[in-house]
C-alpha cells in the first residue's frame, strides 16, 4: 500500500510545480514592490512648481488621506492618466503632485492646457526625491495617509478600473481611519 | 570594381559611426580619484539592477533612472561610502530587486538552498533505485525486500538449478542444430 502511496509523489511534485507556475501568470514582473510602504515620506526641501519662491516639504502633505501622482510632460502614459486624475479631484480627492524630472516651463503649460487635479506640484527636476521615494519612471502614484505615512504604491497610469479595483477602497480605509 | 569597393568602404565606415554613436549614449564621462574607486565603480554598477529594467544591470542600461543612480552611485563613491553602504543605500530605496547578488535571508533562503535540495533529493533517489537493484543479488538482503524468487528452499533451489541446466544445455543443442541447417545450405 505505501509503495503504491510512493508512486503519487511524482504527480505531487507536477501538482506543485504546475500551482507555482499558474500562480506566476498573473504576476507583473515589473512589479517591483515598495520599500517606502509605512515609512513617512522623505524629507526633502523643493520649490513649488506654481510659485517657485514657495519652499515645500513633507509637512505640506499632511492633514488628509491623499495621492500623490509622480509625473512628468515627457512620459505619454501620464497624459494618459491626466483626465482620471482632474475626474478624481473634481470628486474631492486630495492629488498632490511630484513633477518628476521635467522642464518647469513645460509642466505648467501642460497644466493650463489639460487642467490642474493638483493641490500642489514639487519641482523635482535632478529626481533626487524620485530617487528617495524609490520612484524608477512615471507615471507612479504613492496613497498616504492623513499623517504622511506612505501606505500603498501604484505604478503605472491610474484608470477607472484601477481606482475602483485597488485604490478607492484604500482610500475610503484612509478617510474611515482619518474620521472624515 | 575600384569604385564598387570604395562604396563599401563608405557604407562600413558609416555603419560604424552610427554604431559608435549609438554606444556612446550610454558612457559618462565620471572622473575618479583613483583607480581603486574606478573598479569598485564598474563593479557596483555592474551588481547592481536597474529597477526599470527586466534584466540589466545600472551599467549597461540606458534608461534614465540607470542614469540617475550612475551618478548617485560616483557621488557617494566621492563621499569615501563604502561599498555597503551604497548597496544599503539603493536597497532601501528599490528593495533586493536591485541586487544581483542577493543577501542570504529567510525569504532568498529558497533561492540560494533550492538547487542544492533538487540535487540532493535527486541523488538520493538515484542512490535508492540503485540500492533497491543490487539488493537480490546480496546475501541476506533478500528477506528484507521480500522478493519471492529468492525466497526458496534448498529443495526448491536445487530443482531450480536443475531446470536451468537443462535449458542452457536445451539451448546450446538448438544452437548448433541450427548452425548446421546454415552450414547446410
Amino acid at each position: 500500500m505505501n509503495r503504491r502511496l510512493l508512486l503519487l509523489l511524482p504527480l505531487v511534485g507536477f501538482l506543485v510545480l504546475a500551482g507555482f507556475l499558474y500562480k506566476g501568470l498573473s504576476l507583473d514582473p515589473k512589479d517591483i514592490g515598495s520599500t517606502m510602504i509605512g515609512k513617512p515620506l522623505p524629507a526633502f526641501s523643493l520649490p513649488s512648481l506654481e510659485d517657485p519662491a514657495r519652499s515645500l516639504g513633507t509637512a505640506d502633505f499632511k492633514g488628509q488621506p491623499a495621492l500623490v501622482n509622480v509625473w512628468a510632460t515627457w512620459c505619454p502614459t501620464c497624459r494618459a492618466e491626466h483626465q482620471m486624475l482632474n475626474r478624481l479631484a473634481g470628486q474631492g480627492v486630495a492629488v498632490y503632485g511630484i513633477n518628476y524630472k521635467d522642464d518647469g516651463d513645460a509642466a505648467r503649460r501642460w497644466l493650463t492646457e489639460l487642467g490642474n487635479p493638483y493641490r500642489f506640484n514639487v519641482e523635482d527636476p535632478q529626481g533626487s526625491l524620485g530617487i528617495n521615494l524609490g520612484v524608477y519612471g512615471a507615471p507612479e502614484t504613492f496613497l498616504i495617509d492623513k499623517d504622511g505615512i506612505i501606505r500603498h504604491k501604484f505604478v503605472g497610469a491610474i484608470d477607472e478600473r484601477v481606482w475602483r479595483e485597488q485604490l478607492a477602497p484604500l482610500y475610503r480605509e484612509l478617510l474611515d481611519e482619518a474620521g472624515q | 570594381m575600384k569604385r564598387l569597393l570604395s562604396k563599401r568602404w563608405l557604407g562600413a565606415g558609416l555603419l560604424g559611426l552610427s554604431l559608435s554613436l549609438g554606444a556612446q549614449a550610454a558612457i559618462d564621462t565620471y572622473e575618479f580619484k583613483d583607480d581603486g574607486d574606478r573598479a569598485r565603480y564598474r563593479t557596483l554598477t555592474e551588481e547592481l539592477r536597474c529597477p526599470k529594467c527586466q534584466n540589466q544591470n545600472i551599467a549597461d542600461s540606458d534608461a534614465p533612472i540607470a542614469m540617475d543612480l550612475r551618478r548617485e552611485i560616483h557621488r557617494m563613491l566621492g563621499e569615501g561610502k563604502s561599498d555597503d553602504e551604497i548597496v544599503d543605500y539603493l536597497v532601501d530605496r528599490y528593495g533586493d530587486f536591485v541586487r544581483y547578488n542577493p543577501p542570504v535571508n529567510a525569504r532568498t533562503w529558497l533561492l540560494w538552498y533550492g538547487p542544492w535540495l533538487m540535487l540532493g533529493g535527486g541523488l538520493g533517489v538515484l542512490a535508492l533505485i540503485v540500492l533497491r537493484r543490487r539488493r537480490p543479488a546480496a546475501p541476506g538482503g533478500a528477506a528484507a525486500s521480500g522478493n519471492a524468487g529468492s525466497d526458496l528452499s534448498a529443495e526448491e533451489r536445487a530443482r531450480l538449478d536443475q531446470l536451468l541446466k537443462n535449458s542452457v544445455h536445451k539451448n546450446s543443442g538448438d544452437q548448433s542444430s541450427v548452425d548446421n541447417t546454415k552450414a547446410d545450405k
